[in-house]
Parts: structure tokens; C-alpha cells; sequence
């Protein structure tokens, strides 16, 4: 291995309006190491990597690959100086072939010979060297996720990258497929690459990197040898405080549990054709429990969600309310009414109108409520003084009551969301990734939540991709795969590798 | 070019609110070039341009009047754009609102139904918002329950409702006194309104148009409709995932908004023309889109926007009488105002950077 610089960042500095998205960052990358790049939501990773790729001009710094400076503001530059990037979410053509995805933008338009022999005889060469097997023929849409990324890192490595990032890779594989990715980077670094790995997972960045950066809040706050440091370590460094995670106490089940959903043979077709989006499920959630839902993204878990707040019906299959199974409503409205909380996952597009005020926000779910509207118009003095109560008691920090909701900060608008859900004390609450995307702080605060609402007697469905939340509050665990509901049961009774195994469909015995 | 765009963390209020003027600003510049290229001193133009908008009483009137239907078409497109829902239709529905209103109060038979004034203008008023209402229902549900866009179908509307007007016309609702003039039959004098200003023919209906300018204000501001109508426009996902009822509001809104410009159409049969013809319009429906651009979409906006268009088009018949300078200008005007309206709400909200090399 040697020491030869592949990247060199100096002094980058990025502003949005008043927010430093990056202050002064300075780092460097050898070839043949893995770099990760930790830290939390909005500390600046992503703007980072924006800006080494050319999608920002930085207000300050310079960009040195290979000891040549890169121009600002030019993608191509970058991928001419052999910066390779794969996004979090793909940039491939679902319609088009592998083959065609990875020449596509690789050619000049003024040659009229296609090169598609070459081009294919490369991709295979590439795919054997690297243990990335992928038919070149096989259209993209038809693709498993995990195969889909292998065709972004080839897509890369086509181009003849040399310095490869990946944005939060593995938010999107299943445990198995993780390993086999880090096995593909050890592959690299032997091969002599650079590779900048994003993440804000500990565990995958102890075991993938050789050295990890630090950033918070914009700063570059540490640099630390991975061999030489621990997950608690690099937790305290990334938050910048100690940070309690909230988990569950007792997962003994309840002798006085009663069920508040009981789902049986719910349905939900698929309109594009193909297998239902959800097959058959059956699944029973009662008071005082929390059931988490595991399964890689897009594997039936928002067909289940949705058929439980309101916003689908099942096509097929019953879903019965409380102990004495009440039919379920048709409408969101009918669902809240019924008191079922409901946190979405996309909290800016689907929890809050960003354009209303924050106070509209809070009292949205309640227009039928004579406290806050009598005759068709809108007591505002009320719903001002029920926001203001909502905000202190769930700890919601905005400038005013009438800022718009869209420009409060992730958590806050997910604590206005939690506070408007639980205030009105739902028996079942329908939590879909209540803490994606949320600040350490932010997290725990929200499992707290939930964790008070299990105690209270609410029963509730966690959808997560997170395993580690996951076993922090579940009760029970029930695994999706390809819209079927693998396996259902007591927390104590999987292992993570188990559900890793059951988000691949193997049934667990 | 080395420059892009970036949003502007807080698009300033004061920004939003200058935007409108520095638009009318930049038009007026770009226009004085056409102006000078007519040959005509820009100055003396534009001062006879705005003495014959609002330069005397008599201009005044005639600014006001031609004001009430673009006020009422400008708030038609303003309350269905909030929700985005892009009404083009305004224009067909005013001339099946004027058709109804003289369906309603007209001398059928010389002499129109026997029913008592209050009555019969109560009836002749609700006929047109009905008529208007009803005909924007139809794109509305096309769009709710098949995702047909609405553009389409409101705007080519308006060619189907010009057709059936031109029937009517010649049809059962002819004018037999008209000596084969394409007009229907006229509206009962007792129904028409009363004059605003002395001998001009600036009428109250300035104030029906002034008051639903501020009652729509109102509902936005204090109503549960209102509140949701904004949430339904802002966001129609998360409308749905909190509960309201999406479809209904919709709904509600094309029907308010077909309302409107049905009403523009009553208003201006009992307050300028007396009877419906194919010309009482001249394009009332489409220069409402402009005038709630100008406006912001905000419904007293509405108010401002409508006269100083109508001042446009008054003030440049005036001009052109005076100086050699077509009347085309106001229409260019008009034109390219709603352009530079909409390059200026993009810099209230977005900030032109330049690439460091």
C-alpha cells in the first residue's frame, strides 16, 4: 500500500444564506484506504461531497486529486480528474439495459460507430475483477436493489474512476448484502482505489473504513484511526455529548393485552400489474406492545401503512379496530377519529402543509373540533393557544406560531407532528420511520415518545429500516419480503442475522 | 454563462410585495422602447396614456368600468389558481353567466317573467354564478375523478360555450328587434343597475365586484374553507394524509371560481351592455389570468391589478387618438406585464449568483 494523496480538500467553506454548511473542512484521502465520513443529518456531509463533485461551487477552499487542482463547478472535470460517485438514490434508466445505462453520457454523439463490443467485453471485465456480476443485458427495472447499486459502482469504475464515494450506501440492502458490499470495497483498496464511504451507521463504519472524519455542524471535529477507536467514541464525537438511547424495559408480554388492529389476509394489488404490493398479511397488534416491521425498503411496507391510515383500501382481506373488532373507516379523517395516530415517513411532503403556519398545522387534524372551529370559521385565538401548549409540552422550538412549517428544522417538525398525534392519546399509533432523517437528539426523544405511549396502553406498529431501533423498542418483530409478512415474533426470539436472513424471504424455522 | 440560481432561504414579504411594481416598472420601460421606435416622444406618450386612464372623471369612469369584469374574472383565477386549479375557462363561463342572467331577467315575449324586482334580480344573479359554477364542474370532475388537466378542457371550453352562445343567439334568445344582429333579447330595465358616477356609465356593479373582492378575503382569512383551500394548493398529499376532504374542497373551489366569472358576465349585461353578444367580451376571461398574476393571487391584489389594467387599455384608446401611436400598445403592455411578473416573483424567491472561477 502506498501513501500517494488521491484527494486533498483545503479550508472548504460552503454558506446558505446565514447557515455555514461547511466551515473550513481539510482532509485527505490515500490511495488504497477507506475514508468514512461521519456524521449526522445536516452536519455537512452531503454538501461536501457536492462540492467535490462539482454540483456546488465552494465560497472558499481548493480541491487537489492526484496533486491536479480541480475546477469548480464542472461535474465532467470531476469525472475526467476519476471522482466516481453513487448516490443514495440511483441514477440509472429503469427501461434500458445494463450495458446501455453504464455507456450512456460516455460517448461522443459525433461517432457513428457504437462501441458496444468494446464497451461490453470492459463491463464484464470489470464486473470479474471486482466480484461485481452483473448480465449486461439484463434490463435495469428488472434489477434487485442491491444488483441496481452494483451497476452505479460499475457505472463508476467504467469511467475509470479512481476516488469512489458512496453517499449512505447500505440504507437501502439487506444485512447480507451489506457484507458483500464491504467485501467489494476491500476489494478496491487492494485494486489501489480511493473510497469515501458516507454513513451515519457506527457499526458499518468500524467495519469497512481505515480512518474516519468527523463532521458536526459543518466543522471537521475529528479524524481518528479506525483501529485505534470504539463506536462509543465516535457517537460522542459526531452528537458531541453523551447521548442516552432509550430502549425498551420489559418485552414480557402482557397478561392483560387486549388487541387494538387485527389485520387478516389484507391485500393490497398492485395497479402496474404483478405481485401484490401486499400478500395476504395477517397481524394482530395489541395494547401495551410495540410491533416493528422489518424488511428492506419497498417490500410491502407502505401497502401495509397505508391500508392502516386511511389512505388505501385493502382490495382484498379485513382490518377490524379494538377488542371487539369495529369495522375499520374508509377515510384519514375516519382513522384519526377512531384514534389511530398516524406519523408518515415523508413528515415535510405528507405530515404538515409547509406553506400553512405552524399553529394551522397543529390544529389541522381537528377541524371538526368545536374548540377550534364553530359555524365554518376558525377560532384562531384557540388554535393559537392549543399550538403554543402543544409546542411547550413536546418541546417544538420555532421563532413564532405563525412561521411557515416548512422552514422548522427536521425534528421540530417531527416533534409538531408526535405532539399532534399523541396529544389526542391514540390506542393505536402507526409509525412510519418516525426518526429517519432526525438528529441523535431528535431520535431519542421520539423513541422516548413511543416508549410513554407503550406504557400509557397504546399499541403500536414501528415500520423501520433501522435493525438497531429496531431491537431497541420492538416487542415483536414481523419481517416483509416481496409484500408477504415473512415471520412474526418475540423480540427475544431473533437475532439480527436471523432478520437478515427472514428480509431475503427464507422463512426462519 | 457562469450564473444560477439559488433559492432564497426566507423569500422576503417586502420582496413579494415590491415584486408586482418592479414588474409594471420594467414593463413600461421595455414598452417606451416600442414607443420611441413608433416614433412618438415616450414621455408625452405615457403622460397621455395615464391622463386618459385616470386623468379626468370621465376617464376615471370608464377605467372603473372596464375594471368590474376583469376584478370579478381576476378573482375567479385567483381563488382556483390558489388551489391549483388553472381555471382558463373564465371567459366561457361570463358569457354563460350574461346568457343565464338574460334567460333569468330578459323581455321574453316583450315582456320577461312577472315576478317582483328583488325576486327576479336575486334569480338573475344566482343563474349566472350557477351557470358559471356548473360549467367549471364539469372540467373539476374530469380533473378529480380522471386526471384530466384541467387547462385543456377549461380553455377549449370556451370555444364550445362561444358556439352555444352564437345558437342561443340565434335560436330561442334572439332578439327580434335586432334586425339580424346577433343579440339576445335585452334585459328588463328595472333589473339593470344604477349609474356610480353621474352621466358616465361607470355602474354599481363596481361594488358587487368590490365587496366579493373582500368577501373572498374574508373566507381566506377566517374559514375553515379558506384554510383549507390553502392547504389544498399547497399541498394535496399531506391534505389528504391529515384528513380534509381533498376531493370536496376542490370542488368547491372550481365551483366558487366558475361562480365568479359567471357573475362578471350578469354584471356586465345589467350594468354596460343590456344584452348578450358575441363581442360583449373582449377576452375579459383570459386578461383575468394576468390580472391575478399581477395580484399575487391575493384577492384585494385583485382590486389594484384589475384597475391598472383597465387604466392600460382605457388610457391607450385615449392615446392613440391623440398621437400616432396604435392602441396595440396596451395589449403589448398587458403582455408583457404578466411575463415580467412572473420573472420577478422567480427573483423574490430566488437569488441570481455568479460561479466563482
Amino acid at each position: 500500500m502506498t501513501d500517494t494523496l488521491a484527494l486533498q480538500l483545503e479550508g472548504i467553506t460552503k454558506r446558505f444564506g446565514s447557515l455555514t454548511a461547511n466551515d473550513g473542512v481539510s482532509l485527505s484521502v490515500k490511495q488504497g484506504e477507506v475514508l468514512a465520513l461521519l456524521g449526522e443529518n445536516g452536519a455537512g456531509k452531503s454538501t461536501l461531497v457536492s462540492i467535490l463533485f462539482g454540483h456546488y461551487v465552494a465560497d472558499a477552499g481548493r480541491i487537489t486529486v492526484y496533486g491536479q487542482a480541480l475546477p469548480p463547478g464542472r461535474p465532467d472535470a470531476a469525472l475526467a480528474a476519476g471522482v466516481g460517485m453513487v448516490h443514495q438514490h440511483f441514477t440509472l434508466a429503469d427501461n434500458m439495459s445494463v450495458l446501455d445505462n453504464v455507456m450512456v453520457g460516455t460517448q461522443s454523439l459525433w461517432r457513428l460507430a457504437s462501441g458496444r463490443k468494446p464497451a461490453r467485453q470492459r463491463l464484464i471485465e470489470l464486473g470479474q475483477r471486482f466480484g461485481l456480476g452483473v448480465d449486461p443485458d439484463a434490463r435495469v427495472g428488472s434489477l434487485s436493489v442491491g444488483e441496481k447499486q452494483r451497476v452505479e459502482i460499475l457505472k463508476a469504475l467504467y469511467r475509470g474512476a479512481r476516488i469512489l464515494i458512496l453517499d449512505e450506501p447500505t440504507a437501502v440492502l439487506t444485512p447480507q448484502e451489506v457484507d458483500g458490499l464491504f467485501t467489494t470495497l476491500r476489494g478496491f483498496v487492494a485494486e489501489g482505489l480511493a473510497v469515501i464511504f458516507i454513513s451515519h451507521k457506527l457499526d458499518e463504519v468500524m467495519a469497512v473504513s481505515q480512518r474516519v472524519a468527523v463532521l458536526r455542524q459543518g466543522k471537521l471535529v475529528a479524524e481518528r484511526d479506525t483501529a485505534s477507536t470504539n463506536a462509543a467514541e465516535l457517537a460522542e464525537l459526531m452528537v458531541g455529548r453523551k447521548v442516552v438511547m432509550p430502549r425498551v424495559q420489559s418485552a414480557e408480554p402482557r397478561a392483560q393485552a387486549a388487541p387494538v388492529v387485527t389485520l387478516s389476509q389484507v391485500t393490497v394489488s398492485n395497479s402496474q400489474g404483478g405481485a401484490p404490493l401486499l400478500d395476504a398479511a395477517d397481524l394482530i397488534v395489541h395494547t401495551h406492545e410495540i410491533v416493528a416491521i422489518a424488511g428492506v425498503a419497498g417490500n410491502g411496507q407502505q401497502a401495509l401503512v397505508s391500508v392502516l391510515n386511511g389512505l388505501r383500501q385493502p382490495d382484498d382481506g379485513t382490518i377490524r379496530l379494538g377488542p371487539d373488532h369495529a369495522a375499520a373507516p374508509r377515510t384519514p379523517a375516519g382513522w384519526t377519529a377512531a384514534g389511530v395516530g398516524r406519523i408518515p415517513e415523508d413528515r415535510h411532503h405528507e405530515g404538515v402543509i409547509g406553506d400553512s403556519p405552524l399553529w394551522e398545522n397543529a390544529i389541522i387534524e381537528d377541524l371538526n373540533d368545536k374548540r377550534f372551529t364553530r359555524l365554518g370559521m376558525v377560532r384562531a385565538q384557540a388554535g393559537r393557544a392549543y399550538a403554543r401548549e402543544l409546542s411547550k409540552q413536546f418541546d417544538v422550538r420555532a421563532a413564532s406560531l405563525d412561521v411557515r412549517t416548512r422552514s422548522l428544522s427536521g425534528g421540530n417538525m417531527q416533534k409538531l407532528i408526535l405532539g399532534r398525534t399523541l396529544a389526542r392519546q391514540p390506542r393505536l399509533i402507526v409509525a412510519d420511520q418516525p426518526t429517519w432523517g432526525l438528529d441523535i437528539g431528535a431520535v431519542a426523544y421520539v423513541r422516548e415518545q413511543l416508549l410513554a405511549a407503550r406504557e400509557r396502553g397504546a399499541g403500536i406498529l414501528l415500520v423501520s429500516e433501522d435493525l438497531e431501533e429496531i431491537f431497541a423498542l420492538a416487542d415483536r418483530i414481523a419481517v416483509m419480503c416481496g409484500g408477504k409478512i415473512i415471520a412474526v415474533k418475540p423480540v427475544a426470539e431473533w437475532t439480527p442475522a436471523s432478520v437478515g436472513l427472514a428480509m431475503t424471504g427464507a422463512v426462519p424455522a | 454563462m457562469n450564473l444560477y440560481l439559488e433559492r432564497r432561504t426566507e423569500a422576503s414579504r417586502t420582496a413579494l410585495l415590491l415584486a408586482p411594481l418592479a414588474a409594471i416598472v420594467f414593463t413600461l420601460l421595455i414598452c417606451a422602447l416600442l414607443v420611441a421606435w413608433a416614433g412618438a416622444p415616450v414621455g408625452q406618450t405615457y403622460a397621455l396614456l395615464f391622463d386618459g386612464a385616470f386623468g379626468s372623471r370621465f376617464a376615471l369612469s370608464e377605467t372603473l368600468t372596464r375594471a368590474t369584469p376583469l376584478m370579478l374574472t381576476g378573482l375567479a383565477c385567483a381563488v382556483a389558481f390558489r388551489a391549483r386549479f388553472y381555471n382558463i375557462g373564465a371567459e366561457g363561463q361570463l358569457y354563460l353567466g350574461a346568457l343565464a342572467a338574460v334567460a333569468v331577467g330578459g323581455m321574453h315575449d316583450g315582456v320577461g317573467f312577472d315576478l317582483p324586482v328583488p325576486v327576479l334580480f336575486a334569480g338573475m344573479m344566482i343563474a349566472a354564478a350557477l351557470a358559471g359554477a356548473l360549467l367549471l364542474l364539469i372540467p373539476a370532475l374530469l380533473k378529480t375523478r380522471l386526471g384530466v388537466d384541467e387547462v385543456v378542457t377549461t380553455l377549449l371550453g370556451n370555444f364550445i360555450v362561444l358556439l352555444f352562445v352564437s345558437m342561443m343567439l340565434d335560436g330561442i334568445m334572439k332578439d327580434p328587434m335586432a334586425m339580424g344582429w346577433p343579440q339576445s333579447v335585452a334585459l328588463n330595465p328595472d333589473l339593470e343597475f344604477g349609474k356610480l358616477i353621474a352621466k358616465t356609465r361607470a355602474h354599481t356593479g363596481l361594488l358587487w365586484a368590490l365587496g366579493l373582492a373582500v368577501a373572498l378575503w374574508l373566507i381566506n382569512r377566517y374559514t375553515v374553507f379558506g384554510l383549507q383551500m390553502r392547504a389544498v394548493g399547497a399541498n394535496a398529499h399531506a391534505s389528504r394524509f391529515v384528513g380534509l376532504p381533498v376531493t370536496r374542497v376542490m370542488l368547491g373551489t372550481a365551483m366558487l371560481s366558475g361562480a365568479l366569472a359567471g357573475l362578471a358576465g350578469a354584471i356586465e349585461v345589467a350594468g354596460r351592455t343590456s344584452y348578450v353578444t358575441l363581442d360583449m367580451s373582449p377576452g375579459y376571461g383570459y386578461t383575468g389570468v394576468v390580472v391575478a398574476m399581477l395580484a399575487g393571487l391575493h384577492p384585494l391584489g385583485v382590486v389594484v391589478a384589475s384597475i391598472f389594467v383597465a387604466g392600460m387599455l382605457v388610457g391607450a384608446d385615449s392615446m392613440s387618438r391623440a398621437i400616432a401611436v396604435p392602441n396595440y400598445i396596451a395589449d403589448v403592455i398587458v403582455a408583457a406585464s404578466l411575463l415580467s411578473m412572473l420573472v420577478a416573483t422567480l427573483f423574490a424567491q430566488y437569488r441570481l449568483r455568479r460561479k466563482q472561477a
